[in-house]
């Protein structure tokens, strides 16, 4: 497998724009006659198909739910950071770059972070153009609030719902070119397959989830948007419906899939309540600009709050531990993620826990209603509070949150190069589900940045400039009735078939489950070798079983929802299998992933200095400091690893330390 | 806690459908409406019935798939919550819970409680934009907004798209959801040029796509799980009359 980053050379400030000026361009007369494909309607395809139809491209666009506007990106709550500094806080485009690039502890590429970095401010013009209507201060400005990793104000936001309202943003714009006939949408159709023609990525299979039909779409290239593989865990705060499946089949036909160990556990997730259970969710981030985390340091204490037999609000200050603020006094409760989250569960782990299940520490409002006022909090989260009490039945205002890491996004996806091609040609890659820019950690707020950036802004060049390197001849040449097509779309009926043939016993929310807690257990917070190799084991196993007992209720042509899950199912269990094995061969902790024989003790000297706390993640930058990308051997063999060395030119790699 | 149910069956768009009975044993308080269904399916998947088909994603009040009419009520008893935001807690053990799909005739109902609601996205393509060409966009601060317009904006802008307005009015009408795009766009300085256009095409859309009128029911606005207010049905009533008489004395003149 041929992985060439082809990062432009020059100045990491310049390169971008050296290679926006030389890239090839489609003539706007032209452009009509290319056609692209984007599958996925979230903050980066939407904003993808909307900008490209602009231009006069041809788009088609495909999304599962019902409506383009119900893309998960819809569920961010707390903000989009841009390096506008406009609170005078001596923010700048370098600054976020170095603050992106060391939140994801130095496994991201260097020059699509400072290019994200950079695009950041022009993200925010296009929003508020489109009439996103952010969070402004009395004198008509727009404001700013602090978020996990930095130590500047430069997240925007819209209320919680800042997710939303982008989306609708992007949304609005899509439809307009909708409306106009740029863009074909097609909702409720999802891509099981890409198909490519000489190499080349000409065109996808879906199923429409209302009448079943397989259809073929051809196209000149195909951008995927297809988001994150955060259900592989089951529990998660994805929405039902987020599936690994269009990066999978993807993966399946060549393209290589990049760090798929690396997860993001979400510090700030209700706690679980019971196994009836189908989702987490989450409590943005931002509640962490006022909120204190704490856990009782007896755990007698503990133990009478999660009987109920004592309020929390009678443990006197001198009994609760602020393990943030004491662990990390300059970042505090603003840790970021991956920090936060372990330093959760190590308070747990030790018997601190308290809510019913043992696994929940504190997210207090008392001193921050004490200093503002009830209003002025109620202003800042008052839809977050309210959404807290309707699923747990008790008043942030007046008791403590109880709060427990929960999976959140995925770093890992298919690798892409500094064009967000794939490695398999005109395969464009964006979005959550590419791996480029967050490394092995992401900071809060920078998802929003990255769809957005991706969408808008990158793009529209590169997928010009693949299509203009092929030339105005190949233009529309691939039809669906190429012989590939009729080869593709026969594999993707004989799944289903076989899916349906099987007629077990066990349903495949049942085996959902069953590979959730497998993953949760040996491949979540903390991995281990050992661990890894057994949930290796158990998968098989799973796998095995999965294809011998599933059962599917109901028909192939009509709307069948567990037919879809079940093949979502079915990739998530083979895609399981590859994220441990990648977890297993990364011998190194570093951001979200977290290996229980690589961390710093007492006996690090770095430790006896003061400068990091032992239970610190240890990277290993010599051995480790590259992107690991596998590539599909075949069922039934092992895929093979291949490298992309990471090489930082502006930045050193350092031990992150957020003391 | 042990239910009845009684969900409406429609094997597809073509076929009548009717309701069936289920009795659900040991449902846990803790769980949400929609969790409840899961429990429902597979029991259901173990006797080889066809499982209830329903639509759901986010599971967080936000995204808007979700859409059950609960005991006659778009999205149940709760105030200003979602389908999937309510939880088993409000209710008792013993309930007869009856659960149709949203009922209008501009969202046919596609299977059990699945509707078709592409009608509110065509209202959108219509006009639920500001057009705003990618790269542009002027600086974001360079038109300083009010703090109360953004809000107001803002309150509008919070709708979900989910269409519980349009089942919970017995017109099936969509005022409040295009009144909420409307209010949103047009009350931004940014929307100001698009105003009038906004206004009639979205309005104009509305009807053609079978919605039906306003009749002041205020149904839709109990309904809302965003709390959009009837306030910005007004505020489209007022943009449009401005830009239908607007719009004849530049034809008269």
């Amino acid at each position: 497998m041929e992985l060439n980053a082809k990062i432009p050379d020059g100045p990491v400030a310049e390169k971008w724009t050296n290679h926006k000026s030389k890239i090839k361009l489609v003539n706007p007369a032209n452009r009509r006659k290319y056609h692209v494909i984007i599958v996925g309607s979230g903050l980066a395809g939407a904003s993808a198909a909307a900008s490209m139809a602009e231009m006069g491209y041809n788009v088609s666009c495909f999304c599962y739910q019902d409506s383009p506007r119900r893309a998960h990106s819809i569920a961010a709550q707390g903000g989009i950071n841009a390096a506008k500094n406009y609170q005078n806080d001596g923010d700048s485009t370098y600054r976020l770059f170095y603050d992106t690039v060391k939140g994801g502890d130095f496994r991201s590429r260097e020059a699509n972070v400072y290019r994200l970095a950079e695009v950041s401010g022009n993200i925010i013009d296009q929003s508020v153009a489109q009439g996103v209507p952010f969070a402004r201060e009395y004198g008509g400005l727009l404001d700013n609030r602090s978020f996990g990793g930095a130590q500047v104000s430069r997240t925007f936001y819209a209320r919680g719902q800042t997710g939303q309202q982008l989306l609708l943003g992007a949304y609005q714009q899509l439809s307009r070119q909708i409306g106009l006939g740029q863009v074909k949408m097609y909702n409720r159709h999802e891509m099981l397959d890409v198909v490519l023609v000489d190499g080349h990525a000409k065109g996808i299979i879906t199923r429409n989830l209302v009448n079943g039909k397989i259809e073929r779409f051809a196209g000149d290239c195909v951008v995927m948007a297809t988001g994150g593989y955060g259900n592989v865990f089951f529990l998660s705060t994805n929405a039902q419906g987020c599936n690994v499946t269009a990066a999978y089949r993807a993966h399946r036909r060549g393209a290589g899939f990049a760090n798929p160990c690396y997860t993001q556990i979400h510090p700030t997730c209700i706690p679980v309540h019971g196994d009836q259970q189908s989702k987490l969710t989450l409590m943005s981030e931002s509640l962490r600009n006022d909120g204190r985390v704490w856990v009782p340091k007896d755990p007698e204490t503990a133990k009478k709050i999660r009987e109920s037999k004592m309020h929390p609000g009678d443990v006197p200050d001198e009994e609760r531990d602020y393990f943030l603020e004491r662990k990390y006094p300059s970042f505090g409760n603003l840790a970021p993620r991956d920090i936060s989250s372990r330093a959760a569960k190590e308070a747990c782990d030790a018997g601190l826990g308290i809510a019913s299940t043992g696994l929940g520490v504190f997210l207090d409002f008392r001193d921050a209603i004490e200093r503002y006022g009830k209003d002025k909090i109620a202003e800042r989260y008052g839809n977050l509070f309210d959404m807290y009490n309707r699923i747990t039945g008790a008043d942030p205002y007046t008791t403590p949150m109880m709060i427990y890491p929960a999976v959140h996004y995925t770093m890992g996806g298919l690798w892409v190069d500094y064009n967000l091609e794939s490695n398999i040609e005109g395969l464009f890659v964006a979005g959550e589900a590419n791996f480029s820019d967050h490394g092995a950690n992401r900071l809060g707020a920078s998802a929003l940045m990255q769809g957005l950036a991706d969408g808008y802004f990158v793009l529209p060049y590169t997928v010009g400039d693949y299509l203009s390197r092929q030339g105005l001849a190949s233009a529309g040449k691939v039809t669906i009735d190429a012989p590939e097509f009729e080869k593709t779309e026969a594999d993707v009926r004989a799944r289903i078939d076989k899916l349906l043939s099987i007629q077990g016993s066990e349903s495949p929310r049942s085996f959902h489950k069953r590979l959730g807690h497998i993953i949760w257990s040996e491949c979540g917070m903390a991995r281990s070798k050992e661990g890894l190799e057994k949930a290796i084991q158990d998968i098989q196993a799973l796998r095995k079983e999965f294809w011998e007992n599933v059962k599917i209720v109901g028909d192939a042509d009509e709307i069948n929802q567990e037919l879809e899950r079940a093949g979502r199912v079915a990739d998530f269990i083979d895609f399981g299998e590859l994220m441990c094995r990648d977890a297993l061969m990364r011998e190194e902790s570093c951001g979200g992933h977290f290996r229980v024989e690589h961390q710093y003790t007492e006996e690090d000297e770095i430790v006896q200095s003061g400068y990091l706390s032992s239970g610190e993640a240890k990277r290993h930058d010599d051995t480790f400091g590259f992107v690991g990308v596998w590539k599909f051997e075949g069922d039934g063999q092992e895929p093979s690893l291949h490298k992309e060395m990471l090489e930082y030119e502006e930045v050193k790699f350092v031990t992150r330390s957020y003391k | 806690m042990n239910l009845h149910l009684k969900i409406w069956r429609q094997k597809n768009s073509e076929q009548a459908g009717g309701f069936v009975g289920y009795d659900l044993p040991e449902v846990s308080e803790d769980s949400s409406f929609l969790e409840m269904l899961d429990i429902l399916n597979e029991q259901l998947i173990d006797k080889e019935e066809s499982p209830v088909a329903f639509d759901h994603d986010c599971r967080e009040g936000i995204c808007g798939t979700c859409s059950l009419v609960i005991n006659g009520q778009a999205h149940g008893p709760e105030k200003a919550t979602t389908a999937c935001q309510l939880h088993m807690r409000h209710f008792s053990d013993g309930d007869t819970i009856t659960i149709e799909p949203w009922r209008a005739k501009a969202f046919p109902v596609q299977k059990d409680l699945i509707v078709d609601r592409s009608s509110f996205d065509s209202i959108i393509q219509a006009g639920g934009f500001i057009t705003a060409r990618t790269g542009s966009a002027p600086d974001a601060n360079e038109i300083p907004i009010s703090k109360e317009i953004a809000d107001k904006s803002m309150d509008a802008a919070a709708c979900i798209g989910c269409g519980a307005c349009v089942a919970a009015c017995p017109n099936g009408s969509a005022m409040l959801f295009a009144g909420a795009k409307v209010t949103h766009l047009n009350s931004l300085p940014q929307g100001k040029a698009e105003k009038d256009r906004r206004v009639l095409a979205v309005v104009n859309s509305m009807d053609e796509a079978g919605f039906g009128n306003c009749t002041n029911y205020g149904e839709c606005q109990e309904a809302c799980p965003k709390e959009i207010k009837l306030d910005v049905i007004a505020k489209m009533n007022r943009d449009y009359a401005a830009a239908s008489i607007r719009g004849f004395f530049s034809k008269a003149g």
